[in-house]
């Protein structure tokens, strides 16, 4: 009853998203406000009912009712209780349930905070947002329906993929989603400012924020992402290069370019036509992305979610959603005049070059994801392009955008002395040089790579902290904190998520040239060396018995200098409903290393595998998206506080006149 | 418990980790080479994995002949060739960076180049431009006449 419930709540917010694209549009177009007033409502009538729906959905696998289909494919009764919440979305077609209850819930918060915005342009954005969720809704309906009951419900169901079963994967899906989807509100933005034929600097406030929440939830989902495979897979790699993760990749990048973008235009009413382009890309790219993961049209180890019918069906929503974006682009987008002129030397320029450099980066991800589709349906050569690939060419635009950053970021608007600010930090400057050039002389041979991780991460770093200190002004220490503490949360926003990315640069550069890797036959009992680190297997114990999965866990002592640092346990599982086995790797954490620790087979002779790694600031990549992350939250709270407070503003001035 | 104990064990010999000791080389310098190649050899077999992460079957056999190569004294080339006459350039990482492949390399600095001239062209042009005068609104020669009568 409840299933049917959730069902037929699925279905009417389909009608009711069909209703809230056409009227509120027609309603815009004519002029007539009681359309356009429907929006409102309608979004939230439609959120209410896709939640319903969850809701729903949610109940079927919490109480493992094997009489829907989808629960006997993805779940057990034996599995952990948060699995079976996060079945719901570890699967095709639940997973779309949550795509479009995101998709509504945004709809409906543009609706309950959109008051300020002008009724047509408010009207406007709900419609194309509901236009994209009937073609969702459609989607989910015609081929994906999670809804669908088997005629003889089975005892017990299949099991969730056992590599999904893990704490950062179960909320891996969620936030990731959230970014994807965020930018739908770019979009809807984007294409309704192209309708009313206005781009001024309260839409860039408007899309601003979006843009923001979306590139925030889209960095939390990448990095959750990459510190499960760093954990789970078994060997400490954290990116792939793989055509999923790409996909993840590319909105992301292009966000961040909109987000910088999107500042010009409220700031300088500038650059007007391409953040428009850019919000219809940075939506396009995250349709991409669902088509790539959800056809499976470019094989990866997230195949478990492909079926290249539903590809056809999502390709014909991008080149619906692109070709009418783009199309209306191509007509309106010589009206967005822009109004502030600027000199080479200004923030504007730095902001233009920083688009530049992450557009180019999103692009060397796309053509190398594409490529051998490309190769396989031109010559029917079938090839792989792989992280050698990436390494090479997708770095040099990285390494330059982190090089233009600090001095980009502290250039002041409009007419700018570039040696002025150039002035301010030469001590960073020559502290980032010192720091390469000693890293280089400390490690001797190896890749540069480390040297260029420390120098790029200094100068990022500090290039933030610089910043900072010169919003202060000038005056004693006292008076320049207290000026610190109450900078804008846009500024502290600005300078944190700055920081985040110098220290994820690091951590990547420095963990890719210096890891170490020993794999080698250990007898119980017998110590060895690792890279100055002593380990000792102590033993092995066969057949511990998890909730759902059954164990061989191994006892490993780690110790430096005569002194036992930590005792790891490595697992190795197996699962046997879903009949596969996983690894478990035990790591010690460390702000300057982990250790990684992986139990392999028996081995022949007697005594077991072991593979130890060392990877020295692994937890600065994720630490650097966290920071990145908050940063962003920073600068959140800051607009809100600024859209209310110009809001109140502009009401004042009503009232004065 | 106890069919659920049974299929673990079956399932057991499949948990074999990447590379296993008993594969491995015993000169330390070969076997260094012979890794460094497993993470340019694509496992045919699985998705979107190299031969060094992977534990399939094929991925061992595959590292297996890595190894036999190396101690045979096989250049790092030749390894790669030997898996390119049997399974195509799709067995390897890196595209080989001939014909139409060049695009995938040159087609980042193209498009930066293009950016670049795109925004020195779009600078130019607005250089040419005088900034227009925007003519005052209603409340801005309001304030302005507040001034100046106050003066």
């Amino acid at each position: 009853m409840i299933i049917e419930l959730g069902h037929f709540c699925l279905i009417l917010a389909a009608v009711v998203a069909a209703v809230q694209a056409v009227v509120p549009m027609v309603g815009a177009q004519r002029r007539l406000p009681g359309w356009m007033a429907l929006a409102g409502p309608a979004a939230t009538a439609q959120f209410a009912l896709v939640a319903v729906s969850f809701g729903a959905l949610t109940y079927g696998f919490v109480t493992s009712d094997f009489s829907l289909r989808l629960v006997v494919l993805n779940s057990h009764t034996l599995k952990p209780m948060l699995y079976k919440v996060s079945g719901v979305w570890g699967n095709h077609e639940g997973s779309l349930l949550l795509w479009v209850l995101i998709l509504s819930g945004f709809g409906a918060s543009a609706a309950w905070f959109g008051g300020q915005l002008s009724a047509s342009l408010r009207a406007r954005v709900l419609s194309v947002q509901a236009a994209v969720g009937v073609a969702f809704y459609a989607f989910i309906l015609l081929t994906s329906n999670p809804f669908l009951r088997l005629e003889l419900p089975p005892l017990d169901g299949q099991d969730l993929n056992p590599l999904l079963q893990d704490p950062g994967l179960a909320f891996h899906p969620p936030f990731l989603y959230l970014g994807y989807v965020g930018l739908s509100m770019a979009f809807s933005f984007a294409v309704a400012a192209l309708l009313e034929g206005r781009v001024d600097a309260a839409w860039a406030r408007w899309v601003r924020p979006w843009t923001l929440a979306a590139w925030l939830f889209l960095t939390i989902g990448i990095a959750l992402g990459s510190w499960w495979a760093y954990y789970e897979l078994g060997w400490g790699g954290f990116w792939f290069w793989d055509p999923v993760e790409n996909a993840s990749l590319m909105p992301w990048l292009l966000a961040a370019a909109l987000l910088h973008s999107a500042i010009v235009v409220e700031k300088r009413e500038t650059l007007k036509a391409w953040t428009i382009l850019l919000a219809i890309l940075a939506f396009g790219f995250s349709l991409i992305g669902t088509f790539i993961v959800r056809s499976g049209v470019l094989t990866s180890v997230h195949a478990f979610a492909n079926d290249p019918e539903r590809g056809v069906f999502i390709l014909i929503i991008l080149a619906l959603f692109m070709g009418g974006a783009l199309t209306l682009f191509a007509l309106r987008a010589g009206a967005m005049e822009g109004k502030g002129v600027f000199a080479v030397e200004s923030r504007e320029t730095a902001l233009v070059a920083n688009n530049i450099l992450l557009a180019v980066s999103a692009f060397v991800v796309f053509i190398g994801t594409i490529w051998p589709l490309i190769a396989e349906m031109l010559w029917d050569s079938k090839l792989s392009v792989g992280p050698p690939f990436f390494n090479v060419a997708f770095t040099p635009f990285i390494v330059g955008l982190a090089l233009i950053l600090p001095l980009g970021a502290m250039l002041p608007w409009k007419r700018a002395r570039l040696g002025r600010v150039a002035w301010s930090v030469w001590p960073l400057m020559l502290l980032a040089l010192a720091v390469f050039g000693l890293v280089l002389v400390i490690q001797t041979g190896r890749s540069v790579l480390a040297p260029m991780g420390f120098a790029l991460g200094v100068w990022v770093i500090g290039g933030a902290a610089v910043d900072l200190a010169r919003r202060t002004g000038r005056g004693d220490l006292g008076a320049r904190f207290g000026r610190l503490l109450r900078l804008p949360g846009a500024d502290w926003g600005k300078a944190v998520s700055h920081a985040g990315l110098g220290v994820t640069v690091l951590g990547v550069a420095v963990l890719l040239a210096w890891q170490t890797e020993d794999i080698r036959a250990v007898e119980v009992g017998a110590p060895y060396n690792v890279s100055g680190y002593t380990v000792t297997l102590k033993g092995v114990e066969p057949r511990i018995e998890g909730p759902n999965y059954l164990a061989t866990r191994a006892v490993v002592e780690v110790a430096k200098e005569g002194r036992v640092i930590a005792v790891l346990r490595p697992e190795k599982r197996v699962y046997p409903v879903a009949r596969m086995p996983t690894t478990e790797a035990a790591i010690l954490n460390g702000v300057f290393r982990d250790l990684y620790v992986v139990i392999g087979d028996a081995q022949a002779q007697g005594g077991y595998a072991l593979q130890v790694y060392v990877k020295p600031f692994a937890n600065w990549i994720w630490a650097g998206c966290i920071i990145m992350a908050l940063g962003g939250m920073l600068s959140l709270m800051d607009r809100r506080f600024r859209v209310a407070a110009g809001a109140r503003k502009a009401r004042a001035q009503v009232a004065a006149q | 418990m106890r069919w659920f104990a049974t299929i673990a064990l079956v399932l057991w010999a499949g948990a074999a980790l990447a590379l296993d000791p008993s594969e491995m080389l015993a000169d330390p310098a070969q076997e260094a080479r012979a890794r460094a190649l497993d993470h340019e050899i694509r496992c045919v077999k699985c998705q979107s994995e190299t031969v060094a992460s992977s534990n399939a079957d094929w991925a061992q056999d595959a590292r297996r002949a890595i190894r036999e190569q190396v101690a045979a004294g096989a250049s790092d080339a030749e390894v790669k060739a030997w898996f390119v006459a049997r399974y195509g350039d799709f067995v390897l990482m890196d595209p080989p960076k001939t014909g139409a492949n060049l695009v995938l390399w040159v087609a980042g600095p193209l498009m930066l180049l293009a950016g670049l001239g795109l925004a020195a062209g779009a600078a130019a042009r607005r250089r040419r431009l005088p900034e227009p005068a925007q003519p005052l609104s209603e409340e801005e020669s309001a304030r302005l006449r507040d001034i100046l009568n106050r003066e």
